[in-house]
């Protein structure tokens, strides 16, 4: 990245955005605004561009770009949207804008936290921690038996592909309006990926690595911790990915079925029913963030865990 | 045979813990019923009984499967009672939610891979739309569109398969259309092929293993997404709704054969997606 370039792309983007922020406060003109609107998200456009088309020379340069370029994105979408909410009038029981949004966050804090706790906490996490175990220790029993196995892993496959969540409404017969019926649906969605990932995964050594493992004379046990179980860690963190999406997926679409009176899914619909909806984007907002950092932490340990696989190499 | 019969004996094994589950889960209604009327119930006498109640805790496979084929052959397709009539409702939505979906995915997928801007600062954000659960969102996207004068519930529900079946779409078509190596892009070079011939004749046919293997995901999340959208959205027509009304009005059975008519539909649309893979293969010359 030269020197000179960086410092024209970082002059001319702060003047094209103070720019259009002040044209955008100062003029009273619907046509203008949209006009100075359209230039302003050129102007981000092209410096994203500038930015994305930069060789980097160090890795930590690398990282740098590869954060900068998305943020920049997410940040011209929201100043789009608040612009824009702004310019067409749209009334706030339509679509409210990011800054309202926040405000309400900010000031019911207390609300979405206790949502947060029933819905994440003890319906998504648990069920989440509950299924996932499950499914690895039936992934070990039955590696052992492969008949089982070419028994249980096509029936696998295809649950996995059902829409299992239609489970939810039994499940909340089953176990009553509480988090137990939420942690009961997480657990029935989140079982059958990973069981299937682990089963597969457990099977991804090849004949050489047992045969040596067997000159060792390795016990079964032994064989299992030392070597199958540490291969089949890249496709359980597959599974455990795609169940970490699904697990809130569940608890929330419990809560549609019944709840008590806080949890996420609760609020949203009852939210949707008094038309409060600056009170459902926050929950949104609060949602997308509880599973944007659920995904990154079992990525994080993913890459802790499977650091020798290929995938994760830089 | 020797495929199928390990399955046959799990399928077996899940029938006989329905049905000793069925025995442990309904006999209380049983005994409760019995003493309300004073006569004591042997075993025996009691088994029978949790096979044919009305509002089972969990009915066996049977009395679901009766329910089913009532609701499928059982009644004139037309008929709101009918399952045939709410699957090809929600399926109606499934399909335009998926239709939809590819045709995001695959352009975002172009645009990724001819433009290193795209690349960098879409996919990071198409990522994380994934790990927004879409049942929060859907609510409000069933409310929008309501304000935004779109009429019927049809829509809505598609745009919500859309949001979950664009992604497999997407991953996929960037793995695939990348997929020619060196030596076969170097070799439409020397043909002097233009950037669109390039695509046309290289790239997209490379990339049709990718397509469809992420189709049979996609499909399986758009249904998923269209059921999930007649949850909350009061719909009265669609699969969802039969089980939301069911567990509503306390009709397990309707909820159970609602449950496994969406689990047909889905094996159905599966198995379409691979006909389709394979008519495909068998067009473009590739065996097997």
């Amino acid at each position: 990245m030269s020197k000179a370039r960086e410092n024209w792309i970082a002059v001319l983007g702060g003047t094209g955005l103070i720019a259009a922020i002040y044209g955008f406060v100062a003029l009273d003109n619907q046509v203008a605004q949209t006009i100075l609107l359209l230039l302003f998200w050129f102007n981000m456009w092209f410096h994203n561009v500038q930015i994305a088309r930069m060789k980097p020379l160090s890795r930590r340069e690398q990282r740098v770009q590869s954060l900068i370029v998305p943020t920049i994105f997410g940040l011209t979408v929201l100043m789009l949207w608040e612009a824009s909410v702004g310019i067409l009038n749209v009334p706030p029981v339509i679509l409210p804008t990011p800054s309202v949004i926040g405000a309400k966050i900010a000031s019911s804090l207390d609300v979405l936290w206790v949502d947060f706790v029933a819905t994440f906490v003890t319906g998504a996490l648990t069920g989440f921690i509950i299924g996932c175990g499950a499914a690895i220790a039936v992934a070990i029993l039955i590696d052992r038996s492969p008949f089982l196995q070419r028994g249980l892993l096509p029936v696998g496959n295809f649950v996995a592909a059902l829409p299992i969540v239609g489970i939810a409404p039994i499940m909340v017969m089953w176990f009553g309006f509480g988090w137990e019926s939420k942690a009961a649906v997480v657990v029935i969605m989140v079982f059958f990926p990973v069981l299937v990932n682990m089963v597969a995964g457990l099977a991804a050594t090849d004949r050489m690595q047992r045969d040596l493992m067997e000159t060792y004379a390795a016990s079964y046990w032994q064989t299992l911790v030392k070597l199958r179980l540490p291969a089949a860690m890249p496709f359980l963190f597959n599974g455990l990915k795609i169940a970490s999406t699904l697990a809130l997926i569940g608890a929330i679409v419990a809560e549609f079925f019944g709840s008590p009176i806080y949890g996420m899914g609760f609020r949203i619909s009852t939210e949707v029913g008094q038309l409060g909806l600056d009170m459902v984007w926050a929950v949104i907002a609060v949602a997308a963030l509880a599973g944007s950092l659920f995904y990154g932490a079992i990525a994080l340990i993913e890459r802790r865990v499977t650091f020798w696989h290929p995938s994760q190499r830089k | 045979m020797s495929r199928s019969l390990p399955v046959l004996v799990v399928l077996g094994l899940i029938c006989v813990i329905w049905y000793a589950g069925t025995v442990w889960l309904n006999a209380q209604w049983v005994y409760d019923q019995a003493e309300r009327a004073g006569t004591p119930v042997t075993f025996t006498e009691m088994v029978p009984q949790t096979m044919a109640q009305e509002r089972p805790l969990l009915p066996p496979p049977h009395q679901v499967a009766g329910e089913l084929w009532d609701g499928i052959a059982g009644q004139p397709v037309t008929s709101k009672r009918s399952l045939v009539y709410h699957a090809f409702k929600t399926l109606q939505a499934t399909l335009l939610g998926f239709g939809m979906g590819i045709a995001l995915g695959v352009g975002l997928a172009v645009a990724i891979v001819y433009s290193r801007t795209m690349e960098k600062s879409v996919m990071p954000w198409a990522i994380i739309s994934q790990t927004i659960p879409i049942v929060a969102l859907a609510p409000m996207i069933i409310v929008l569109s309501d304000k935004a004068g779109i009429d019927g519930k049809m829509i809505p529900k598609g745009i919500i398969s859309c949001y979950l079946s664009f992604f497999p779409v997407l991953v996929g078509m960037v793995k695939g259309l990348r997929s020619p190596d060196a030596m076969q892009l170097d070799l439409l070079s020397t043909y002097s092929a233009s950037g669109f011939q390039n695509f046309l004749k290289l790239r997209l046919p490379s990339s049709m293993p990718y397509f469809f293997a992420s189709l049979k995901v996609a499909i399986a999340e758009a249904l998923m997404g269209a059921i999930v959208g007649e949850l909350p959205s009061g719909a009265t027509e669609g699969l969802g709704a039969r089980m939301l009304v069911g567990s509503q009005f306390g009709r397990p059975l309707d909820m159970w054969a609602a449950l496994f008519a969406a689990a047909i539909l889905a094996g159905m649309l599966i198995v379409l997606v691979s006909w389709l893979e394979r008519g495909l293969r068998r067009r473009m010359g590739v065996v097997g």
